[in-house]
Protein backbone atom coordinates (compact mmCIF):
# COMPACT_ATOMS: atom_id res chain seq x y z
CA UNK A 1 0.00 0.00 0.00
CA UNK A 2 1.33 3.45 -0.92
CA UNK A 3 1.92 5.61 2.14
CA UNK A 4 -0.62 8.40 2.35
CA UNK A 5 0.70 11.88 1.78
CA UNK A 6 0.23 14.46 4.55
CA UNK A 7 1.88 17.83 3.94
CA UNK A 8 -0.23 20.02 6.24
CA UNK A 9 -0.09 19.42 9.97
CA UNK A 10 -2.64 21.77 11.58
CA UNK A 11 -5.34 20.66 14.01
CA UNK A 12 -8.20 20.92 11.52
CA UNK A 13 -6.92 19.42 8.28
CA UNK A 14 -9.32 17.59 5.97
CA UNK A 15 -7.73 15.21 3.46
CA UNK A 16 -8.92 13.54 0.31
CA UNK A 17 -6.72 10.82 -1.20
CA UNK A 18 -7.40 9.70 -4.73
CA UNK A 19 -6.85 5.95 -4.63
CA UNK A 20 -4.37 5.05 -7.33
CA UNK A 21 -5.74 3.16 -10.28
CA UNK A 22 -9.37 3.66 -9.22
CA UNK A 23 -12.05 6.35 -9.35
CA UNK A 24 -12.38 6.20 -5.58
CA UNK A 25 -11.65 9.18 -3.33
CA UNK A 26 -10.97 8.50 0.34
CA UNK A 27 -11.85 11.35 2.69
CA UNK A 28 -10.13 11.57 6.06
CA UNK A 29 -11.46 13.99 8.67
CA UNK A 30 -9.19 15.56 11.30
CA UNK A 31 -11.15 13.51 13.85
CA UNK A 32 -9.93 10.33 12.17
CA UNK A 33 -13.22 9.31 10.54
CA UNK A 34 -12.99 8.09 6.94
CA UNK A 35 -15.43 7.86 4.09
CA UNK A 36 -15.09 6.82 0.44
CA UNK A 37 -16.89 8.23 -2.56
CA UNK A 38 -16.57 8.63 -6.32
CA UNK A 39 -18.05 12.13 -6.13
CA UNK A 40 -15.86 14.93 -4.75
CA UNK A 41 -18.89 17.15 -4.07
CA UNK A 42 -20.52 14.46 -1.93
CA UNK A 43 -17.21 13.74 -0.18
CA UNK A 44 -16.57 17.39 0.75
CA UNK A 45 -20.12 17.58 2.11
CA UNK A 46 -19.44 14.54 4.27
CA UNK A 47 -16.12 15.93 5.54
CA UNK A 48 -17.50 19.38 6.31
CA UNK A 49 -20.49 17.93 8.13
CA UNK A 50 -18.12 16.98 10.98
CA UNK A 51 -19.09 15.75 13.53
CA UNK A 52 -22.31 14.54 11.89
CA UNK A 53 -21.80 11.03 10.57
CA UNK A 54 -18.20 10.88 11.82
CA UNK A 55 -18.90 8.84 14.95
CA UNK A 56 -17.41 5.56 13.80
CA UNK A 57 -13.79 6.69 13.94
CA UNK A 58 -11.13 5.39 11.61
CA UNK A 59 -11.71 1.98 10.10
CA UNK A 60 -9.21 -0.75 10.87
CA UNK A 61 -6.86 -0.85 7.89
CA UNK A 62 -7.40 -4.00 5.90
CA UNK A 63 -4.59 -6.00 4.37
CA UNK A 64 -1.75 -4.43 6.36
CA UNK A 65 0.71 -7.00 7.65
CA UNK A 66 0.14 -7.78 11.31
CA UNK A 67 2.68 -9.76 13.26
CA UNK A 68 1.42 -13.07 14.56
CA UNK A 69 0.37 -12.61 18.13
CA UNK A 70 0.24 -8.79 17.88
CA UNK A 71 -2.93 -7.11 19.04
CA UNK A 72 -5.16 -5.36 16.55
CA UNK A 73 -4.12 -1.78 15.95
CA UNK A 74 -6.23 0.59 18.04
CA UNK B 1 -19.11 34.55 -9.88
CA UNK B 2 -17.55 34.31 -6.46
CA UNK B 3 -17.88 37.72 -4.83
CA UNK B 4 -14.76 39.76 -4.13
CA UNK B 5 -13.03 38.95 -0.87
CA UNK B 6 -12.41 42.23 0.94
CA UNK B 7 -10.32 42.93 4.03
CA UNK B 8 -7.40 41.11 2.42
CA UNK B 9 -3.93 41.84 1.10
CA UNK B 10 -3.50 41.70 -2.68
CA UNK B 11 -0.47 41.95 -4.91
CA UNK B 12 -0.76 45.27 -6.69
CA UNK B 13 2.54 45.31 -8.56
CA UNK B 14 6.12 44.18 -8.58
CA UNK B 15 8.25 46.54 -6.51
CA UNK B 16 10.23 47.23 -9.67
CA UNK B 17 7.13 48.68 -11.37
CA UNK B 18 6.63 51.41 -8.79
CA UNK B 19 8.99 54.35 -9.22
CA UNK B 20 9.06 58.16 -9.26
CA UNK B 21 6.20 58.32 -11.71
CA UNK B 22 2.51 57.56 -11.32
CA UNK B 23 1.25 54.02 -11.86
CA UNK B 24 -2.50 53.46 -12.26
CA UNK B 25 -3.89 50.06 -11.32
CA UNK B 26 -7.45 49.00 -10.56
CA UNK B 27 -7.83 46.39 -7.83
CA UNK B 28 -11.19 44.92 -6.82
CA UNK B 29 -12.74 47.65 -8.95
CA UNK B 30 -10.99 50.37 -6.92
CA UNK B 31 -8.81 52.66 -9.06
CA UNK B 32 -5.54 53.27 -7.23
CA UNK B 33 -2.45 55.34 -8.05
CA UNK B 34 0.95 54.14 -6.86
CA UNK B 35 4.28 55.97 -6.62
CA UNK B 36 7.43 56.19 -4.53
CA UNK B 37 8.37 59.09 -2.30
CA UNK B 38 11.82 60.63 -2.58
CA UNK B 39 12.95 58.32 0.24
CA UNK B 40 11.63 55.26 -1.61
CA UNK B 41 8.43 54.55 0.34
CA UNK B 42 5.54 53.20 -1.74
CA UNK B 43 2.36 55.30 -1.60
CA UNK B 44 -1.11 54.11 -2.71
CA UNK B 45 -3.95 56.62 -3.02
CA UNK B 46 -7.43 56.51 -4.51
CA UNK B 47 -6.93 57.50 -8.15
CA UNK B 48 -9.65 60.16 -8.25
CA UNK B 49 -9.28 63.80 -7.33
CA UNK B 50 -11.85 64.66 -4.67
CA UNK B 51 -12.89 67.71 -6.70
CA UNK B 52 -14.05 66.47 -10.12
CA UNK B 53 -12.75 62.88 -10.06
CA UNK B 54 -9.90 63.48 -12.49
CA UNK B 55 -7.46 60.52 -12.30
CA UNK B 56 -4.48 61.48 -10.17
CA UNK B 57 -2.46 58.99 -12.21
CA UNK B 58 -2.85 61.41 -15.17
CA UNK B 59 -1.31 64.16 -13.07
CA UNK B 60 2.24 64.90 -11.92
CA UNK B 61 4.47 64.58 -8.89
CA UNK B 62 5.90 67.64 -7.16
CA UNK B 63 8.37 66.18 -4.69
CA UNK B 64 6.27 63.71 -2.71
CA UNK B 65 2.98 65.42 -3.57
CA UNK B 66 0.58 64.76 -6.43
CA UNK B 67 -0.67 67.87 -8.21
CA UNK B 68 -3.96 67.11 -9.98
CA UNK B 69 -3.61 67.54 -13.74
CA UNK B 70 -7.02 69.21 -14.05
CA UNK B 71 -7.28 72.04 -11.45
CA UNK B 72 -4.15 71.64 -9.33
CA UNK B 73 -5.54 70.18 -6.11
CA UNK B 74 -2.41 68.99 -4.32
CA UNK B 75 -2.21 65.87 -2.15
CA UNK B 76 0.25 64.64 0.47
CA UNK B 77 1.27 60.94 0.56
CA UNK B 78 -1.29 60.60 3.39
CA UNK B 79 -4.05 61.60 0.97
CA UNK B 80 -4.62 64.97 2.68
CA UNK B 81 -5.17 67.88 0.33
CA UNK B 82 -2.75 70.71 1.11
CA UNK B 83 -3.55 73.13 -1.69
CA UNK B 84 -6.75 74.19 -3.42
CA UNK B 85 -6.52 76.53 -6.42
CA UNK B 86 -7.56 80.13 -5.95
CA UNK B 87 -8.42 80.01 -2.26
CA UNK B 88 -6.73 79.77 1.11
CA UNK B 89 -9.34 77.59 2.83
CA UNK B 90 -8.96 73.85 2.39
CA UNK B 91 -12.30 72.11 2.88
CA UNK B 92 -12.32 69.61 5.74
CA UNK B 93 -13.32 66.78 3.39
CA UNK B 94 -10.56 67.50 0.88
CA UNK B 95 -8.74 64.21 1.17
CA UNK B 96 -8.44 61.05 -0.92
CA UNK B 97 -8.35 57.64 0.77
CA UNK B 98 -4.90 56.14 1.22
CA UNK B 99 -4.30 52.39 1.17
CA UNK B 100 -2.03 50.38 3.48
CA UNK B 101 0.90 49.03 1.43
CA UNK B 102 3.77 46.68 2.21
CA UNK B 103 6.72 45.67 0.06
CA UNK B 104 7.57 42.04 0.62
CA UNK B 105 9.07 39.21 -1.44
CA UNK B 106 9.48 41.54 -4.47
CA UNK B 107 5.77 42.40 -4.51
CA UNK B 108 3.86 45.52 -3.49
CA UNK B 109 0.93 44.30 -1.40
CA UNK B 110 -2.09 46.55 -0.90
CA UNK B 111 -4.87 46.11 1.66
CA UNK B 112 -8.35 46.31 0.18
CA UNK B 113 -10.95 46.85 2.86
CA UNK B 114 -11.13 48.51 6.25
CA UNK B 115 -7.64 49.97 6.86
CA UNK B 116 -8.03 49.47 10.62
CA UNK B 117 -7.96 45.72 10.03
CA UNK B 118 -4.79 45.69 7.92
CA UNK B 119 -2.50 43.32 9.82
CA UNK B 120 0.80 42.87 7.98
CA UNK B 121 1.29 39.50 9.68
CA UNK B 122 -1.52 38.16 7.48
CA UNK B 123 0.45 38.60 4.24
CA UNK B 124 1.37 35.16 2.87
CA UNK B 125 5.02 34.67 1.97
CA UNK B 126 6.87 33.83 -1.25
CA UNK B 127 10.41 34.27 0.09
CA UNK B 128 12.21 32.72 -2.90
CA UNK B 129 11.42 35.78 -5.02
CA UNK B 130 13.77 37.94 -2.96
CA UNK B 131 16.28 35.28 -1.92
CA UNK B 132 19.82 35.54 -3.37
CA UNK B 133 19.92 31.73 -3.33
CA UNK B 134 17.36 31.71 -6.14
CA UNK B 135 17.25 33.06 -9.69
CA UNK B 136 13.85 34.50 -10.65
CA UNK B 137 12.05 35.20 -13.91
CA UNK B 138 8.64 36.85 -13.78
CA UNK B 139 5.89 38.70 -15.60
CA UNK B 140 2.27 39.79 -15.48
CA UNK B 141 -0.41 39.16 -18.06
CA UNK B 142 -3.78 40.89 -18.19
CA UNK B 143 -6.63 38.39 -18.10
CA UNK B 144 -10.08 39.34 -19.42
CA UNK B 145 -11.77 36.87 -17.12
CA UNK B 146 -13.02 36.81 -13.54
CA UNK B 147 -10.48 35.72 -10.96
CA UNK B 148 -12.27 32.55 -9.89
CA UNK B 149 -11.79 31.07 -13.37
CA UNK B 150 -8.04 31.44 -12.89
CA UNK B 151 -8.27 29.84 -9.44
CA UNK B 152 -10.15 26.87 -10.94
CA UNK B 153 -7.51 26.62 -13.67
CA UNK B 154 -4.51 26.66 -11.35
CA UNK B 155 -5.95 24.28 -8.77
CA UNK B 156 -6.18 21.46 -11.29
CA UNK B 157 -2.91 20.55 -12.97
CA UNK B 158 -4.45 17.78 -15.04
CA UNK B 159 -5.48 20.30 -17.70
CA UNK B 160 -1.83 20.69 -18.59
CA UNK B 161 -1.93 17.52 -20.68
CA UNK B 162 -4.60 19.04 -22.92
CA UNK B 163 -4.14 22.79 -22.85
CA UNK B 164 -0.36 22.75 -22.48
CA UNK B 165 0.52 19.55 -24.29
CA UNK B 166 4.22 19.41 -25.02
CA UNK B 167 5.12 22.10 -22.48
CA UNK B 168 4.59 20.84 -18.94
CA UNK B 169 2.66 17.58 -19.21
CA UNK B 170 4.45 14.41 -18.17
CA UNK B 171 3.48 10.81 -18.88
CA UNK B 172 3.72 9.70 -15.22
CA UNK B 173 0.93 12.02 -14.16
CA UNK B 174 -1.81 9.51 -14.88
CA UNK B 175 -0.28 6.96 -12.54
CA UNK B 176 0.38 9.32 -9.65
CA UNK B 177 -1.82 9.49 -6.59
CA UNK B 178 -3.11 12.94 -5.70
CA UNK B 179 -3.85 14.13 -2.19
CA UNK B 180 -5.88 17.26 -1.47
CA UNK B 181 -5.67 18.82 1.98
CA UNK B 182 -7.48 21.77 3.51
CA UNK B 183 -6.32 23.45 6.69
CA UNK B 184 -9.58 25.02 7.74
CA UNK B 185 -8.14 27.30 10.44
CA UNK B 186 -5.17 28.62 8.47
CA UNK B 187 -7.11 28.68 5.19
CA UNK B 188 -4.62 26.79 3.08
CA UNK B 189 -5.45 24.40 0.28
CA UNK B 190 -2.71 21.95 -0.62
CA UNK B 191 -2.71 19.51 -3.52
CA UNK B 192 0.17 17.04 -3.72
CA UNK B 193 1.27 14.95 -6.63
CA UNK B 194 4.35 12.94 -5.69
CA UNK B 195 5.90 10.87 -8.45
CA UNK B 196 8.35 8.41 -6.94
CA UNK B 197 9.92 7.17 -10.14
CA UNK B 198 9.71 9.37 -13.20
CA UNK B 199 11.76 10.02 -16.30
CA UNK B 200 13.86 13.17 -16.03
CA UNK B 201 12.77 15.73 -18.65
CA UNK B 202 15.77 16.71 -20.82
CA UNK B 203 15.65 20.32 -19.59
CA UNK B 204 16.09 19.25 -15.97
CA UNK B 205 18.76 16.70 -16.83
CA UNK B 206 20.75 19.45 -18.57
CA UNK B 207 20.28 22.14 -15.96
CA UNK B 208 20.70 20.06 -12.79
CA UNK B 209 23.11 17.37 -13.93
CA UNK B 210 20.85 14.59 -12.64
CA UNK B 211 21.26 11.35 -14.54
CA UNK B 212 18.66 8.61 -14.55
CA UNK B 213 15.23 8.38 -12.97
CA UNK B 214 13.94 11.03 -10.61
CA UNK B 215 11.56 11.63 -7.74
CA UNK B 216 9.30 14.46 -8.88
CA UNK B 217 6.90 16.35 -6.60
CA UNK B 218 4.42 18.97 -7.62
CA UNK B 219 2.69 20.52 -4.64
CA UNK B 220 0.12 23.30 -4.93
CA UNK B 221 -0.21 25.55 -1.89
CA UNK B 222 -2.96 28.11 -2.27
CA UNK B 223 -3.45 30.91 0.22
CA UNK B 224 -6.77 32.38 -0.85
CA UNK B 225 -7.61 34.75 -2.22
CA UNK B 226 -4.39 36.02 -3.81
CA UNK B 227 -1.29 33.87 -3.45
CA UNK B 228 -0.79 30.56 -5.25
CA UNK B 229 2.43 28.59 -4.94
CA UNK B 230 3.48 25.55 -6.95
CA UNK B 231 6.41 23.83 -5.27
CA UNK B 232 8.14 21.71 -7.87
CA UNK B 233 10.87 19.46 -6.56
CA UNK B 234 13.06 17.01 -8.43
CA UNK B 235 15.76 14.76 -7.01
CA UNK B 236 17.46 11.53 -7.95
CA UNK B 237 14.94 8.70 -7.43
CA UNK B 238 14.64 7.84 -3.75
CA UNK B 239 16.21 11.05 -2.41
CA UNK B 240 13.73 12.70 -0.02
CA UNK B 241 13.82 15.85 2.13
CA UNK B 242 15.17 15.55 5.66
CA UNK B 243 12.83 15.31 8.61
CA UNK B 244 13.55 18.93 9.57
CA UNK B 245 12.41 20.16 6.15
CA UNK B 246 15.90 20.81 4.77
CA UNK B 247 16.42 19.34 1.35
CA UNK B 248 20.02 19.50 0.17
CA UNK B 249 19.51 16.65 -2.31
CA UNK B 250 16.61 18.28 -4.12
CA UNK B 251 16.36 20.86 -6.90
CA UNK B 252 13.50 23.30 -6.52
CA UNK B 253 11.41 25.39 -8.83
CA UNK B 254 8.98 27.62 -7.00
CA UNK B 255 6.23 28.88 -9.30
CA UNK B 256 4.34 31.79 -7.77
CA UNK B 257 1.10 33.28 -9.02
CA UNK B 258 -0.62 36.30 -7.55
CA UNK B 259 -4.28 36.34 -8.54
CA UNK B 260 -5.51 39.89 -8.15
CA UNK B 261 -9.02 40.77 -9.33
CA UNK B 262 -9.04 43.95 -11.39
CA UNK B 263 -12.79 44.18 -12.02
CA UNK B 264 -15.59 41.64 -11.82
CA UNK B 265 -14.56 40.44 -15.27
CA UNK B 266 -10.80 40.92 -15.38
CA UNK B 267 -7.74 39.86 -13.40
CA UNK B 268 -4.08 40.74 -12.98
CA UNK B 269 -2.24 37.45 -13.53
CA UNK B 270 1.20 37.85 -11.91
CA UNK B 271 3.57 34.92 -12.38
CA UNK B 272 7.11 34.23 -11.25
CA UNK B 273 9.44 31.24 -11.42
CA UNK B 274 12.29 30.92 -8.90
CA UNK B 275 14.90 28.17 -8.98
CA UNK B 276 17.78 27.14 -6.74
CA UNK B 277 19.99 25.59 -9.44
CA UNK B 278 21.78 26.86 -12.54
CA UNK B 279 21.83 30.21 -10.76
CA UNK B 280 22.23 33.14 -13.12
CA UNK B 281 22.46 30.87 -16.17
CA UNK B 282 20.83 32.97 -18.92
CA UNK B 283 19.95 29.96 -21.07
CA UNK B 284 18.06 28.32 -18.20
CA UNK B 285 16.38 31.63 -17.34
CA UNK B 286 15.28 32.12 -20.94
CA UNK B 287 13.86 28.63 -21.13
CA UNK B 288 11.89 28.96 -17.88
CA UNK B 289 10.65 32.45 -18.74
CA UNK B 290 9.57 31.52 -22.25
CA UNK B 291 7.95 28.21 -21.36
CA UNK B 292 6.09 29.62 -18.36
CA UNK B 293 4.91 32.67 -20.26
CA UNK B 294 3.71 30.42 -23.07
CA UNK B 295 1.75 28.35 -20.56
CA UNK B 296 0.29 31.49 -18.95
CA UNK B 297 -0.76 32.86 -22.33
CA UNK B 298 -2.40 29.57 -23.27
CA UNK B 299 -4.40 29.77 -20.05
CA UNK B 300 -5.23 33.43 -20.69
CA UNK B 301 -6.56 32.61 -24.16
CA UNK B 302 -8.72 29.78 -22.86
CA UNK B 303 -10.04 31.71 -19.87
CA UNK B 304 -10.83 34.81 -21.97
CA UNK B 305 -13.03 32.54 -24.10
CA UNK B 306 -14.59 30.97 -21.01
CA UNK B 307 -15.39 34.38 -19.51
CA UNK B 308 -17.47 35.27 -22.58
CA UNK B 309 -19.31 31.97 -22.33
CA UNK B 310 -20.02 32.40 -18.62
CA UNK B 311 -21.22 35.99 -19.10
CA UNK B 312 -23.67 34.92 -21.79
CA UNK B 313 -25.27 32.07 -19.87
CA UNK B 314 -28.16 32.34 -17.42
CA UNK B 315 -27.56 32.33 -13.65
CA UNK B 316 -27.34 28.96 -11.96
CA UNK B 317 -25.82 26.90 -14.77
CA UNK B 318 -25.19 23.44 -13.39
CA UNK B 319 -21.58 22.31 -13.89
CA UNK B 320 -20.33 18.77 -13.49
CA UNK B 321 -17.46 18.18 -11.06
CA UNK B 322 -15.28 15.08 -11.13
CA UNK B 323 -12.29 13.82 -9.19
CA UNK B 324 -9.79 16.23 -10.76
CA UNK B 325 -11.87 19.08 -9.29
CA UNK B 326 -11.33 18.07 -5.66
CA UNK B 327 -8.86 20.91 -5.00
CA UNK B 328 -10.79 23.46 -7.05
CA UNK B 329 -13.98 22.72 -5.13
CA UNK B 330 -12.12 23.25 -1.85
CA UNK B 331 -10.80 26.61 -3.09
CA UNK B 332 -14.24 27.75 -4.25
CA UNK B 333 -15.79 26.92 -0.91
CA UNK B 334 -13.19 28.80 1.11
CA UNK B 335 -13.37 31.83 -1.20
CA UNK B 336 -17.14 31.89 -0.81
CA UNK B 337 -16.84 31.65 2.95
CA UNK B 338 -14.27 34.47 3.03
CA UNK B 339 -16.41 36.66 0.77
CA UNK B 340 -19.45 36.12 2.98
CA UNK B 341 -17.42 36.90 6.09
CA UNK B 342 -16.76 40.41 4.77
CA UNK B 343 -20.40 41.14 3.96
CA UNK B 344 -21.87 41.97 7.40
CA UNK B 345 -19.25 44.68 7.94
CA UNK B 346 -19.93 46.11 4.51
CA UNK B 347 -23.66 46.16 5.16
CA UNK B 348 -23.14 47.86 8.53
CA UNK B 349 -20.90 50.50 6.95
CA UNK B 350 -23.55 51.57 4.44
Amino acid sequence: MTERTAMLHGDTVYRIHWKLGTDVLAGVCFCGAEHESEDPVELWEWLLAHPDGHDDGPPVPAGDPVLAGAGRPR
Amino acid sequence: MTAFVRDQWYVAAYGSEVARDLLARTILSEPIVFYRTETGEVVALADRCVHRRYPLSESRLDGDRIVCGYHGFTYEPSGACVSVPGQARIPRTARVPSYPVVEQDSFVWVWIGDPRRADTALIPRAPWLADPGYTVVCGMEPLAARYDLLVDNLMDLSHETYLHGGYIGTPEVASTPITTEVDEDRRIIYVSRHMDDAACPPFYARSTGIEGRITRWQDIEYHPPCLYLLHSRIAPAGVLPNGDGSDPGGFHVEVVYAITPETEHSTHDFWAVARDFALGDPEVSDFLAQSNRTVVLQDVEALDILEKVVQAEPEGYQELSVNIDTGGLAARRILKKMAQAGEPEKAAAR
